[in-house]
């Protein structure tokens, strides 16, 4: 027994009296939630939303500015005196970046919290190992994804993406710019899982469409932590490398890249997706001078901010270079995070429209929302005007391309919402409620 | 004496887990579902770690091959769930098998060092075969594939409360088999090999072949936990085959006694629950501190190591209840 008695050190003992002290007080905080009621009428009750967060893990940088985006939000609804005129609560529970933690959450925030619906989280593992909880709970699941899930007709009736495009619709918007400003022949570099998946399988024939085409994808496995073996990969004739990396090794990736390049390099568009909340002028990054990236909104303030955009940027509290108001250095999620905004205002549309009024009404919610046609833009969608597919459950909207010139992103292109459409491979209205 | 003392006590245990169905709040009733088939995982786990004394951490690998076997045989090719379940037990069976007869040849830490190292290539081909895996992301089971349905009778696992009875039912199985085996000659052999290994050879023993057969029964039900998790709740994702979930199971039996028989439900039981709180309390307490809960988890294991090394239930045994199997 070496290998156990290894693990064990020496014990002092704690009373069973203490033990049944402990395992009692938890026994009664563990059922204490469940019982809780509102003494107050339900029309004064506030509408309460389950949050569902990346407090810690690999989305962590996410989560805690998904949290400060809902929080103004929330504000600014209650401000202007809340959903059918009941103020709202959010209710957040971490669900660790983990996919088997977010589905157990979802149960939480629903049959423990009592919310009325949940909404939030990023991470596409997470999203789709708790889509099946939302669907035999009958609770609406408002997503901020951008993962091509809920847009799969995969889910269930009880899933939306009405604040955020899915990575098909971007990568189907872009490919004409890129393929017509920045150079036909495109070799991919992706981590090898689903996510990179999706950028292979539509932006490969979306570039051909425009008259480019793919020549060589490099996938990288996600344990890699260096990438300089994979570059002898990249053909000569490479004109543009589109890179998808994620993750903490995106500094090395970079690092390492610029050595094997040196200053004769081809053009570079990527994904901000691998530098969210990360100080684009960090040391290593120089490389990325002038290169376009992707951006869902622009983490910069741009000349051309309308006010709605200038005022939600004010509401979350990010300065002109998109970053914590006073700290440079907590960089925003920018690029994302608009999506929580919108969402929830999307959520009150739809819970208005509805005459929602508690648990009773949410087969009525997920009627509402599917017959939404569209958002203008203005202070609820500052992002822009938007088009929802109320059968698809998924928005379509504009698409931002961005150089890194002087240190700052400067969108150079904005798609249309024409551009990032496509044919639905489903319909959820013909699920049941 | 001791049998009936042993067989009282398991059936209570699968009796107050029936009540607690009708008892619990809605929300603990999904919890208590959901901890069965973990528990499940971790008796397999305990079978090897606990009772033959082999630190496996690749047993993440043999959970998601039971996931994957059977949710890739509904998903893609609509089987009904009886055979995708035996599938995903015989997926796990089978693959520890072949790796037993090369992994069993080391020892210790070696042992643990190639377990990871298999655990973690299964891991990477989830990943790999992604066109039907959908890799990180998994797949959704839908909910009207989760049916049984023969003479009239109506199974539907996304009904709470049949999927209550069903982790239960696979709960109690495999409790009576643990005890089972426990109380065998064979289990005997097993906690021989762990306690002294040369002397068990020595003795006439075939020690290679126990250890083995200890593998693949420690692999089969860890694979019934994963295909009834992926049956049962409906998701399949390699999140499940990655070194994480080969610390859980290891966590759990520790938590709750190595080699006792109910140790891993008490283990998965409070773990679980310690996950669950410490989100809620410390939310509380202190809201504007960005707590992890795996941090309080990590304090709570060292806590646990210091005041209880044998574990919840390895201590009443030492203690007070030298009976318990």
């Amino acid at each position: 027994m070496t290998k156990k008695s290894a693990l064990i050190l020496p014990s002092r003992s704690i009373s069973r009296r203490d033990a049944l002290k402990g395992i009692a007080a938890a026994g009664a905080l563990s059922v204490a939630p469940g019982f809780v009621r509102y003494a107050q009428a339900q029309s004064s009750a506030p509408i309460k939303i389950g949050f569902q967060a990346h407090k810690t893990g690999i989305g962590a940088a996410y989560g805690r500015w998904y949290e400060r985006t809902t929080a103004a939000a929330v504000k600014a609804i209650n401000a202007a005196g809340g959903i059918n005129g009941r103020p709202v609560e959010i209710i957040t529970e971490d669900d660790g970046t983990d996919p088997k933690r977010g589905a157990e959450v979802v149960a939480k925030l629903t049959n423990q919290h009592q919310c009325d619906i949940v909404y939030g989280t990023l991470f596409s593992h997470v999203v789709v190992a708790s889509a099946p909880v939302a669907g035999e709970l009958k609770v609406p699941y408002f997503v901020v994804s951008e993962g091509y899930h809920v847009a799969s007709g995969k889910m269930n009736r009880y899933c939306f993406q009405p604040g955020i495009t899915d990575v098909r619709s971007q990568v189907t918007a872009m490919a004409p710019w890129v393929s017509g400003n920045l150079g036909k022949k495109v070799t991919m570099i992706y981590p090898d899982y689903a996510f990179g998946h999706d950028h292979r399988d539509y932006f490969a024939p979306a570039i051909k469409a425009a008259g480019g085409e793919v020549i060589a994808q490099i996938p990288i496995p996600p344990t890699e932590s260096s990438f300089t073996k994979y570059f002898p990969q990249i053909p000569a004739e490479t004109e543009v490398l589109y890179h998808v990396m994620v993750g903490p090794a995106v500094l090395t990736f970079v690092k390492e890249l610029g050595e094997f390049y040196g200053s004769n390099k081809p053009q570079l568009f990527g994904f901000i997706d691998s530098l969210e909340a990360v100080d684009i002028n960090s040391p290593g990054l120089e490389f990325l001078d002038g290169s376009h990236f992707w951006e869902g909104s622009p983490r910069y303030a741009q000349a051309n901010d309308s006010e709605a955009m200038k005022a939600y940027r004010a509401a979350v509290g990010i300065d002109e270079n998109g970053a914590a108001d006073g700290d440079p250095k907590d960089v925003s999620t920018a690029a994302h995070m608009f999506g929580c905004w919108e969402t929830l205002y999307v959520i009150k549309q739809a819970m208005e429209a509805a005459g929602y009024q508690g648990p009773a009404d949410r087969a009525k919610l997920v009627e509402a929302t599917e017959a939404i046609q569209g958002f203008d833009e203005g202070p609820e969608h500052p992002q822009g005007d938007k088009v929802f597919d109320g059968k698809l459950h998924q928005v379509y909207g504009h698409q931002n391309i961005s150089k890194l010139e002087g240190g700052k992103l400067n969108v150079v292109h904005r798609t249309e919402i024409k551009d990032g459409m496509y044919e639905a491979e489903g319909d959820y209205t013909q699920q049941a409620l | 004496m001791n049998l009936g003392k042993q067989i009282f006590l398991h059936l209570l245990v699968i009796a107050l887990l029936a009540g607690l169905e009708y008892l619990l709040p809605v929300y603990h009733q999904g919890v208590f579902a959901r901890v069965m088939v973990l528990a499940v995982f971790a008796m397999g786990y305990n079978i090897l770690f606990g009772y033959t004394g082999l630190l496996s951490l690749g047993h993440a690998m043999f959970f998601s091959a039971g996931l994957y076997g059977a949710g890739m045989t509904v998903y893609h090719l609509d089987w009904g769930l009886p055979l995708a379940f035996l599938t995903g037990i015989f997926c796990a069976a089978a693959l520890s098998l072949l790796i037993g007869l090369l992994a069993l040849r080391t020892t210790g830490v070696a042992f643990m060092i190639v377990t990871m190292m298999f655990a973690q290539v299964f891991f990477l081909a989830t990943l790999y075969f992604g066109e039907w895996t959908r890799g990180d992301e998994g797949i959704v089971l839908p909910q009207a594939t989760r049916l049984i349905e023969f003479s009239g009778l109506h199974f539907d696992f996304s009904n709470p409360v049949t999927r209550y009875y069903a982790a239960l039912v696979l709960f109690a199985v495999v409790l009576f088999i643990t005890l089972g085996i426990v109380r065998s000659r064979f289990g005997r052999v097993l906690v021989a090999i762990r306690e002294n290994e040369e002397r068990t050879r020595m003795l006439g023993y075939n020690v290679f072949a126990n250890k083995l057969w200890a593998l693949v029964i420690s692999a089969g039900i860890s694979g019934a936990a994963g295909a009834a998790y992926a049956l049962l709740f409906g998701y399949v994702g390699s999140t499940f085959a990655s070194v994480q979930y080969s610390i859980l199971p290891l966590l759990w039996v520790l938590l709750g006694g190595a080699s006792t028989t109910l140790g891993p439900l008490i283990g998965t039981v409070l773990m679980y629950y310690l996950v669950d709180f410490s989100s809620d309390v410390l939310a509380r307490a202190v809201p504007d501190w960005n707590f992890s809960y795996l941090g309080v988890v990590g304090v709570a294991l060292i806590l646990l190591v210091l005041f209880f090394p044998k574990g919840i239930l390895g201590t009443i045994r030492a203690r007070w209840a030298r009976w318990l199997p």
